[in-house]
């Protein structure tokens, strides 16, 4: 998995509620066996029309977050299905942290399994990133997770809390399937335990 | 004397592998439902870093959510080429690693939460996982059953383990008695509507009260199937004798002694006296009403009595996801829900395509005809419940109304098959979610309860079931 450390790049405000993983990445491409190429389908119905031109007016296409790292979120972002093609599109198209005032719990625990970060942050802390954001690609925000804060272009720094097991997994760009089967023993012990305390399942 | 737990607890402590000093565990699981879509890559994992399954016996696979729904479908023309690979992908990983497979040949086949519990696989106590948001519904038997992506679903494969930290502790209680006419997915849609999307995010829920322990197992899977919706990680309900005669028999549920000795565990698993709970919401059964979704939000609940909102109604950021909704929606402000008029009805999915929620359509159905212009599918949850409805003769009332009696699967709840509303189409819908886009490109999807879905078919337009007489059937 890519480490996450620091990141300085373009922000793109999304200041709707409850974006759902449908709008990240609508259903028809959960087909896909692979993990990677979704990036040009993340929010595909609300980034191209029917004919699949692109949606002037959203905010991917307009030319100033095109190369966005980062986007702004309104609360809630992340809900609905527990597709893994989410964070993936958002990593194919190049977004590694999401900021908004909460997360859905499932996609939250899925970001951090790809190497992107989703942070926590107060409402009038996402806000003021929010306008900061909608100023263009001459805003960029800093995203420090050794310092666990979100620097907006004016200085403006803003902490926010990370679980310290998921932070460590993300600086180290580490596998956590790596991690469980050191603890096989201990698995090991508890199924032992199991057979005799459950022993119909 | 222990401090008092609640059954999440209980179940939670039951199954820590390992806890590290910051409280991140290492939970065992007992039991992993896999399907097409958010296990391909996971198998490719495995394959890559030449990891086995870890406990293939307690792993059980089913393709559900790509496959057709029309009769004939075992021909591999009928399916478009990426959902073919997909399917196929899963009959060959369920060969290779060796776990029990349902394939789409199978009678038993079904909406992987449907046939989980119904084959005896879901049992009180136990964590049961799967690559899907609704794994919910096996809360119902008070299993913790939690929805996960697909990096976890590899995780599990290969340690039967998932890393979690503990969720807190959520209350929901309905008191009091249903009024007639009001179901178990009128009692989980009020739920989200008073507590919004993210009312449950960090909590396991606990649903219990007067109102839950009348509901039939059936209606207990449908309210725990849509704590996903409110945000919560599960949805609990303490398992009983309902619970207990609906496990016993089942193919996969323990025989005989070892039933017994389950049995007697199974009888410790409520929430004792005192326990703590971080958050407690109360609902009064008998003021719960026939509800209906009007937005693209399942906390877009109101009363089927109500008007169409508007957004100025509503605060904050919801203000403009409203208007976003109405918008798409094509609805007025101000409009009463019952003169919308509908396109298409579906009945079926994890929430409501058992055997009960088939029955509580028909009684509706029944004698009547899908009013002009309107198509009507009904689409059973496994098929095993469609053969059930064949016998009790519900699957005759159905195509008597003029309704299409499918196969079984996912269906148009999520229209990842060719199961889709055209462009603007509107639908009632007993699934459970009515995002944009959802059920097709630009539909529209009200939610409801089966019965209501029945009557919006045949009026032609939203309609309290409660207005027209119902026989049972
Ligand atoms: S019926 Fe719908 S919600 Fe249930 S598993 Fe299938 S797609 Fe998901």
């Amino acid at each position: 998995m890519d480490k996450f450390t620091t990141l300085t790049g373009i922000a793109a405000p999304m200041p709707l509620v409850n974006i759902d993983t449908d709008m990240i990445i609508p259903k028809q491409f959960l087909k896909t066996i692979q993990r990677s190429g979704l990036g040009k389908n993340l929010f595909d119905e609300m980034r191209y029309d029917r004919k699949g031109n692109e949606i002037p007016d959203f905010v991917l296409n307009q030319p100033a977050y095109r190369d966005a790292e980062i986007i702004v979120a309104g609360d809630n972002f992340g809900c609905g299905s527990s597709r893994e093609h989410a964070p993936w599109a958002l990593k194919d198209f190049g977004i590694k942290c999401v900021i908004s005032t909460s997360f859905a719990d499932i996609f939250f625990n899925n970001c951090f399994k790809n190497g992107i970060l989703p942070v926590v942050l107060p409402a009038e802390a996402v806000n003021y990133l929010m306008d900061d954001a909608a100023k263009g690609a001459n805003a960029r925000l800093t995203v420090n997770l050794e310092e666990q804060t979100v620097t907006a272009s004016d200085g403006q720094s803003f902490p926010f809390e990370v679980d310290a097991f998921k932070k460590h997994c993300l600086m180290n760009g580490l596998d956590d399937i790596g991690l469980s089967l050191e603890k096989v023993s201990a698995i090991d012990t508890y199924e032992e335990r199991a057979k005799t305390q459950f022993p119909w399942l | 004397m222990t401090a008092p737990k609640t059954l999440y607890d209980k179940i939670w402590d039951a199954h820590v592998v390992d806890q590290a000093d910051d409280g991140t565990c290492l939970l065992y699981i007992d039991r992993h439902l896999v399907h097409e879509v958010t296990s391909p890559q996971a198998f490719e994992g495995l394959r890559m870093a030449n990891r086995k399954v870890r406990a293939p016996e307690k792993t059980i696979a089913v393709p559900d959510h790509n496959v057709p729904t029309t009769l004939g479908r075992e021909n591999p023309d009928q399916m478009p080429e990426e959902s073919r690979i997909q399917v196929a992908a899963l009959d060959k990983n369920a060969k290779d690693f060796g776990i029990h497979y349902y394939p789409v040949t199978d009678v038993r086949q079904g909406i992987v939460h449907i046939v989980g519990p119904e084959q005896g696989w879901t049992l009180p106590g136990m964590t049961v996982v799967c690559g899907d948001s609704h794994t919910a519904t096996h809360g119902a038997f008070g299993s913790l059953a939690h929805g996960i992506g697909t990096s976890e679903v590899e995780h599990v494969l290969a340690t039967q383990t998932l890393i979690q930290k503990k969720s807190k502790n959520m209350k929901v209680e309905i008191t009091g008695k249903l009024k007639p006419g009001v179901t178990a997915k009128d009692i989980t849609l009020a739920v989200i509507g008073a507590t919004g999307t993210a009312g449950g995010t960090g909590y396991v829920i606990e649903y219990c009260g007067e109102a839950i322990r009348d509901l039939s197992m059936e209606g207990r899977m449908t309210v725990c199937n849509m704590a996903i919706e409110g945000g919560a990680r599960a949805g609990l309900i303490a398992p009983d004798e309902k619970t207990f005669e609906y496990v016993k028999g089942r193919p996969h549920a323990p025989k005989g002694a070892a039933f017994e000795a389950a049995l007697s565990y199974w009888k410790t698993l409520f929430t004792d006296e005192g326990a703590h709970f971080d958050k407690v919401v109360t609902l009064k059964g008998e003021e719960i009403e026939p509800v209906v979704t009007w937005g693209t939000s399942p906390e877009d609940v109101l009363p089927i009595s109500a008007l169409v909102p508007a957004a100025s109604d509503f605060t904050g950021g919801k203000v403009g996801a409203a208007q976003r909704s109405l918008d798409y929606m094509g609805l007025t402000p101000g409009m009463k829900l019952t003169d919308v008029k509908i396109d298409a009805v579906f009945i079926g999915s994890c929430t409501n395509g058992r055997i009960e929620d088939l029955r509580a359509a028909a009684a509706v159905l029944k004698g009547r005809k899908i009013a002009d212009g309107v198509r009507c599918m009904v689409v059973p949850g496994s098929g095993l419940v469609r053969a059930q409805a064949e016998e009790e003769g519900l699957a005759q009332i159905f195509t008597d109304a003029g309704a299409e009696w499918r196969m079984a699967g996912c269906s148009m709840c999520l229209a990842m098959n060719p199961d889709q509303l055209a462009e603007e189409e509107r639908c009632a819908s007993t699934s459970n979610r009515n995002f944009e886009g959802r059920q097709g490109y630009k539909g529209r999807t009200h939610l409801m309860s089966p019965a209501m879905a029945a009557a919006a078919a045949v009026t032609g337009h939203l309609t309290d079931v409660r207005e027209l007489t119902t026989e049972t059937v």
